[in-house]
C-alpha cells in the first residue's frame, strides 16, 4: 500500500502524528511538501511598480530559490524524524493544488489536513486541500489539524436543527 | 500632425516598458521618440528644456535616494530588519505578519517603495521560511504595501518626486496631509489580508519548532551608523524648507555618508544602484508626455477632471488617476495629470497620488497593457497568480482609494 502524506507549514505536526496512528505499518510512505511558485515569483520578480526599470534586481538579495529548497528540506527531514517510521520524502514547486494531484497519481491513499477554521464547517477545508479533496482520484484521509470541537458546538443549517 | 505623432511616441515609449525588448529597450526608445518629437516639432526646443528642467532635479532625488537605500543594504540594515521581524514574531505567523507590516511601511515611507521591493521582500520571505511558516501572506503584504503605504512622504514614491514641486507644499506639510491617507491605507490592508490568509496564518496547537527558530534566530542588531544616516536625512528633509536646502541635499549627503562607510565594492555596483537607464527613461518620458499634453492631451484630461478641493472632486481625482494608472501604468499617468491638477494644490495633486499609488493594486501587473501583453506572451505563466491578485486588489483598491481621500479631506481641513 503506497500512503502519500501531503505536509504544510501550518499542519504537519498533527498531520504526520496522525498519519503514523492511523495508516498501516507496512504501508510505503512517502511526506510530500510542495513550495508554492508564484510565491517565490513575487519575492523575487519586481511588479509593475517597477515599470521602466531593470527586470531583475542586481544579485545580492538572498538567494530566493535556495531558501524555499533548504527549508522545505529541513521541514521534511523534521517530518519523517517526528512520523519516526521509514519514509521517503518528496519536495515539489509548483502551484500546490496541482503537484499534490500529480504526486499522489497511483497513490493508494492520500493523508492530509484540514487548513480552515478549526470548526465543524465547510471553511474548515480551505481553497488548496478543498481542490486537492475534491479532484482526488484516491481514497482521501482527512484529519484535522487541531482537535474539533464538540457536535453540541457546531452551528447546525435551520432543516437540521431540533 | 503633431499630436499624431506625440501620440505614437508615448505609445512607442510606453510600448517598450511593458514589452522590455532586449533589442529596443524601453530607455533608448522613449529617447529616440522625445528627439523625434522635438526634431519634428511637435515640441519646441523651449518646451523640451522646460520639460527637463523641471525633471531634472527630480531625477537626480531619485538617484540619490537609490544610491542611500542600497548603501543601507550594504550596511546590513535590511538583514537588520529581517532578524527583528523574527524576533519579534515569537514565531507567532499573524505577529510576523503585524512585523511586517510595521517595516514594510516603514522602509517605503522612507527608503521608497524601490528599496521594499527590490531589497525587503527577498528578506521577508527569507524570514518567513526559516520560521517554517508559509511565505504568502508576508510576501504578499510587502507586495501591496509598497504601493498602498508609498503615501506619506514626497520621498516615498517616484510618482511622489514628480508631483511634490506641483503641490507647492513643504516637506512636512506633505506629511502632515498625507498621513492620515496612509494610516488608514494600512488599516484597510491589515483588514483584508489578514483575512484573506488567515488560513495560512494559522499554525495547529502551538508551534514549537518556529517558536524555537524565532528564538533561535541570530540578533543582528541595527546597523548604528546606517540608522543613524537615515534618520539624520529625515530629520534634514523636515528641516529643509525652515533651513532653505532643497530636500535633495540631504539625501544626497546621506548617501555620501554611506559610500563612504560602507564602500561599494565597484564603481560598477554604485553606478547600478542609481539605475541610470531607468533615468534616463523618465527623463525622456517627461518629455514625451510633454509633446503629447502641449498637443491636445491635456486638455482632454483637464476636460475629463474636476476642479477645486472639495471631497467630491478629490474622490474623482482620485478614482480617475487610479484608471488611468490601471491603463497606463502609474508613472506616465502621473507626469500626464499632474500639469492638470496643479491648478487645485494641494488637494488635487495629493488626491492624484492617492490614485496614482493605490490604484495599481488592483491589477498587479499595474496597467491593463502590461496584463494583456503578459496574456499574449505567456499565455500560460504558472508562475503569476493573476487571480489572486485580482481578488486582493478588488478587495483593497476601491476601498481605500475612497477611505484614503475622505482621510485627505479630512487633513486639508485641519492643515
Amino acid at each position: 500500500m503506497r500512503v502519500l502524506v501531503w505536509i504544510t507549514e501550518s499542519s504537519w505536526q498533527p498531520c504526520v502524528d496522525q498519519a503514523g496512528r492511523l495508516i498501516p505499518a507496512d504501508a510505503e510512505v512517502t511526506l510530500l511538501h510542495v513550495a508554492a511558485s508564484e510565491v517565490e515569483h513575487l519575492a523575487e520578480h519586481p511588479g509593475p511598480e517597477r515599470f521602466g526599470r531593470r527586470r531583475r534586481p542586481p544579485a545580492h538579495e538572498p538567494q530566493v530559490r535556495a531558501i524555499a529548497e533548504s527549508e522545505a528540506q529541513a521541514l521534511l527531514a523534521a517530518a519523517r524524524e517526528r512520523f519516526g517510521r521509514d519514509a521517503h520524502t518528496e519536495a515539489r514547486r509548483g502551484r500546490v493544488e496541482r503537484e499534490v494531484l500529480e504526486a499522489a497519481e497511483g497513490s493508494d491513499l492520500l493523508v492530509l489536513a484540514r487548513d480552515g477554521r478549526p470548526r465543524r464547517e465547510p471553511k474548515s477545508i480551505g481553497h488548496y486541500a478543498r481542490f486537492v479533496v475534491d479532484h482526488a482520484g484516491c481514497p482521501v484521509l482527512l484529519v484535522w489539524a487541531e482537535p474539533p470541537p464538540g457536535l453540541e458546538d457546531m452551528h447546525w443549517p435551520p432543516h437540521l436543527r431540533r | 500632425m503633431n499630436e499624431a505623432i506625440s501620440l505614437v511616441a508615448l505609445a512607442a515609449s510606453l510600448t517598450a516598458a511593458v514589452a522590455r525588448w532586449r533589442r529596443a529597450p524601453d530607455w533608448v526608445v522613449a529617447a529616440g521618440a522625445a528627439l523625434i518629437v522635438v526634431l519634428v516639432g511637435a515640441l519646441s526646443f523651449h518646451g523640451a528644456r522646460t520639460a527637463l528642467g523641471r525633471l531634472g532635479p527630480t531625477v537626480g532625488f531619485l538617484a540619490a535616494l537609490l544610491v542611500l537605500a542600497d548603501g543601507c543594504r550594504r550596511a546590513g540594515l535590511f538583514d537588520a530588519l529581517g532578524a527583528l521581524m523574527a524576533s519579534g514574531s515569537h514565531g507567532r505567523p499573524p505577529r510576523l505578519l503585524a512585523m511586517v507590516f510595521l517595516v514594510a511601511a516603514g522602509t517605503t515611507a522612507v527608503l521608497s517603495l524601490d528599496a521594499t521591493i527590490v531589497l525587503l521582500t527577498p528578506i521577508v520571505f527569507a524570514t518567513a521560511a526559516r520560521l517554517t511558516t508559509s511565505p504568502r501572506p508576508h510576501v504578499y503584504a510587502c507586495s501591496h504595501l509598497a504601493n498602498s503605504a508609498s503615501l506619506l512622504l514626497p520621498v516615498s514614491n517616484l510618482t511622489n518626486l514628480l508631483a511634490f514641486a506641483a503641490c507647492g507644499v513643504s516637506f512636512t506639510r506633505f506629511a502632515a496631509l498625507m498621513a492620515l491617507p496612509w494610516l488608514v491605507v494600512i488599516a484597510v490592508e491589515w483588514v483584508v489580508l489578514s483575512r484573506v490568509f488567515a488560513d495560512d496564518l494559522r499554525t495547529a496547537g502551538t508551534p514549537p519548532a518556529a517558536a524555537a527558530a524565532a528564538a533561535a534566530a541570530p540578533r543582528v542588531p541595527l546597523p548604528r551608523f546606517a540608522t543613524a544616516v537615515v534618520g539624520l536625512t529625515l530629520v534634514g528633509f523636515g528641516v529643509s524648507s525652515i533651513a532653505g536646502i532643497a530636500p535633495v541635499w540631504f539625501a544626497v549627503a546621506g548617501a555620501v555618508a554611506l559610500i563612504l562607510r560602507h564602500p561599494p565594492q565597484s564603481l560598477r555596483q554604485l553606478f547600478s544602484a542609481a539605475e541610470p537607464t531607468f533615468l534616463v527613461f523618465v527623463l525622456a518620458l517627461g518629455v514625451v508626455v510633454a509633446a503629447a499634453g502641449e498637443n491636445g492631451l491635456s486638455s482632454v484630461v483637464d476636460a475629463l477632471l474636476p476642479h477645486g478641493q472639495s471631497l467630491p472632486a478629490l474622490l474623482a481625482v482620485a478614482v480617475v488617476s487610479a484608471v488611468l494608472a490601471n491603463l497606463l501604468n502609474n508613472l506616465p499617468a502621473t507626469l500626464i495629470i499632474v500639469v492638470v491638477v496643479a491648478a487645485s494644490a494641494p488637494g488635487g495633486v495629493l488626491a492624484m497620488l492617492i490614485g496614482v499609488n493605490v490604484g495599481p493594486n488592483l491589477t498587479y501587473v499595474g496597467s491593463l497593457a502590461t496584463l494583456l501583453w503578459r496574456r499574449i506572451v505567456h499565455a500560460h505563466d504558472e508562475d503569476v497568480n493573476t487571480a489572486e491578485f485580482l481578488k486582493l486588489g478588488a478587495l483593497t483598491v476601491p476601498l481605500s482609494l475612497v477611505a484614503a481621500t475622505v482621510g485627505l479631506w479630512l487633513a486639508l481641513q485641519v492643515f
